[in-house]
């Protein structure tokens, strides 16, 4: 876990400090809404439906028991008990009072916490493989890469204005669990002749226009990654689209250039930007990375997991998943029991996690894109105690990566920019499906719902995707298939006319049920929409 | 009829203009007709709510209902969290949005 040297203490506490000024300029009226907007926003702090809502950055979503703690503790005192967990490895507040505001960035800024980054046209939150430092299937760690990018971009001035948001993923394996092409850049950690460099995916993104990101370079030396990515952000910032903000995202830019005519650009700007000299010396990496050394793990551990307890058996093996160091397991933790809203989770279970943390992993927990929670190194010896202590708390639900496991934005429940609500789609489908024999056998099929075009819910990348939209003032929801978020990555296409809300669910049911007479052998979901293409899905869906 | 809504500067909460003042509940909401514009322009100076705006609104026997459906879960609360909203004991209040 990176700890916070002075300069980042320094930065935070300035923040805080200034912040709560405008808040109380703005609380006894010296300044309008308007002049306050894009400071709170500059913050995390948006006005949403209810209330104000607080979204505080879970960098590459590492945080240790003490931060988790605090963020239990947030929920408790200025919230109302509870916290969401969200795509972007983030959490929100949803009722948040603008007076307590202040106060909540202190609580942060005291366990090495923030706002900052988390709205507005700049670098946001760098996300990452929730497995990163315990996955069997990495080639090193990413989050040194990404703690480097996290400090580059924290108030980096050039940036900190730019056309539009600007989202970037590291990752550091084939598998790829953080949707990283769909990022405005995509950062890929391989390996060449024994050498590790970084492959640069650049102008993916989802919303209204959702592209997968071209290869802009297959390898940059790791010396050079962050002169590299200012090269990047530096031609898009130069050139990307600011009069109109449907096409002010570079992969608009890039698009419109072309893959190639944006790498020579960049190629031309990162001569210039190598010789200031941006990259770090080693002995400052070094000193990043040791911070994210691995836990000292017994690799002489016992291997073997007492599955005696069938509902136990059942949760290790849809929510464990392997580790690098024998005798350990990483541990998922489902946020989408049914009838749950996906992604919430009470102080109550933030706190049992942390403290689940503390005893069995290392002190160390991951907030995962798929709105769960990870606890990334337990001993298997202890999984029956953790699984024990997660059911007692409705935390063991045991669906990753199934039709369940639904990843659902907070729609017009909370949203002030959604067009139709999601949760209660989610909940809809969850309880259809919520026979576990039933699930198992649909096998991996990863459902996506967002309430608006700027799909927070990450739609296009479903394997089943549900856009909630506005239809004359009623709630309508568009259906799609074959999206994929993961190395497969694809787009999903839309089936036809939309549906209702319960429409939806029973239009969902068809196609699994179509699925299971079409499939073959091993053949996921996606797998068999890719073979048999999107007519007999059609053809079930609307006869 | 038009109803003037905004969030509660302090609170973020959202509230109704009742004719004199603001509240917390629809049931106070006060038809603004057209002087809509003028209150909203006084109270934005005034500087108490944020971003207030004005939407249409029908008369009911229950009282003023607006007439999109994102203003009624504004005015009563997240669908799914009954507990969060403004009538937790009403097991019905829900229907009111939808």
């Amino acid at each position: 876990m990176y700890k916070y040297d002075e300069y980042d203490h320094a930065m935070v506490d300035a923040r805080v400090a200034e912040f709560s000024d405008q808040v109380r300029r703005r609380l006894a009226g010296e300044i309008t809404e308007d002049q306050f907007k894009p400071l709170r926003l500059m913050n995390g702090l948006y006005l949403q439906l209810h209330a104000y809502m607080l979204r505080v950055a879970v960098p590459y979503g590492t945080l240790d028991s003490r931060q988790m703690h605090m963020l239990a503790h947030i929920a408790r005192k200025y919230d109302r008990d509870y916290g969401h967990f969200t795509t972007r490895q983030n959490i929100q507040y949803n009722w948040i009072k603008l007076e307590d505001a202040p106060a909540i960035l202190e609580d942060l800024a005291s366990v090495e916490m923030h706002a900052i980054q988390t709205s507005g046209n700049c670098i946001r939150n760098i996300s990452s493989d929730q497995w990163a430092g315990a996955a069997a299937d990495e080639i090193t760690d990413p989050r040194p890469w990404a703690e480097l990018l996290r400090q580059w971009s924290s108030f980096h001035p050039e940036f900190s204005y730019l056309p539009r948001k600007f989202k970037i993923a590291v990752i550091a394996a084939e598998e790829d669990r953080a949707a990283m092409r769909l990022h405005d850049i995509g950062i890929q950690l391989v390996e060449k002749d024994g050498v590790h460099g970084a492959a640069f995916y650049v102008g993916g993104g989802m919303g209204r226009t959702p592209m997968i990101a071209p290869l802009i370079k297959e390898f940059v030396p790791l010396e050079d990654m962050l002169s590299y990515a200012e090269a990047c952000l530096r031609v898009y910032n130069r050139y990307g689209r600011r009069d109109n903000i449907y096409k002010a995202r570079i992969k608009i830019l890039i698009h419109e250039l072309g893959a190639d005519e944006y790498r020579r650009q960049v190629e031309e700007e990162f001569a210039h930007v190598k010789s200031l000299g941006i990259d770090p010396p080693k002995a400052e990496f070094d000193r990043i990375a040791a911070q994210f050394a691995m836990p000292p793990l017994d690799a002489s551990a016992p291997d073997a997991i007492d599955r005696s307890d069938p509902d136990f058996a059942v949760w290790v093996d849809q929510n464990v998943a392997k580790h690098k160091v024998s005798g350990h397991a990483i541990v998922n933790i489902s946020l989408k029991p049914v009838d749950g809203i996906p992604g919430d989770a009470s102080s109550a279970q933030i706190d049992l996690m942390a403290d689940l943390a503390e005893k069995y992993s290392h002190d160390e927990l991951r907030v995962t894109h798929a709105q769960n929670i990870v606890l990334p190194h337990v001993r298997k010896a202890d999984l029956y105690a953790v699984w024990q202590a997660l059911d007692a708390a409705g935390l063991a639900t045991p669906n990753l990566d199934l039709i369940s496991d639904i990843i659902a934005c907070p729609g017009l429940d909370y949203c002030s920019l959604a067009n139709a609500r999601s949760i209660p789609v989610a909940q809809k489908i969850a309880k259809r499906f919520a026979d576990p024999v039933r699930q198992r056998d649909l096998g991996e099929l990863k459902l996506k719902i967002s309430g608006c075009i700027n799909a927070c819910g990450h739609h296009h990348a479903g394997h089943i995707g549900i856009l909630g939209v506005d239809r004359k003032g009623t709630e309508n929801y568009q259906l799609s298939l074959g999206g994929s978020g993961a190395e497969d990555v694809s787009l999903g296409t839309i089936t036809g006319p939309g549906f209702d809300e319960d429409g939806v669910v029973d239009a969902i049911e068809r196609v699994t049920d179509k699925y299971l007479e079409t499939r073959t052998e091993g053949e996921r979901f996606v797998d068999t929409f890719r073979r048999v293409g999107m007519a007999p899905f059609k053809e079930a869906i609307y006869g | 009829m038009k109803l003037l809504t905004g969030n509660d500067l302090k609170t973020g909460f959202v509230t109704w203009w009742t004719g004199a003042d603001w509240s917390l509940h629809i049931e106070d909401a006060a038809d603004v007709g057209e002087q809509g514009e003028a209150i909203l322009a006084a109270e934005e100076g005034a500087r108490r709510v944020n971003a207030p705006y004005i939407i249409k609104g029908e008369a009911t026997p229950e009282g003023p209902r607006p007439a999109h459906i994102k203003d009624r879960i504004r005015a009563l609360g997240p669908t799914v969290r009954p507990d969060l909203t403004l009538k937790p004991a009403d097991p019905a209040a829900g229907d009111w949005v939808i």
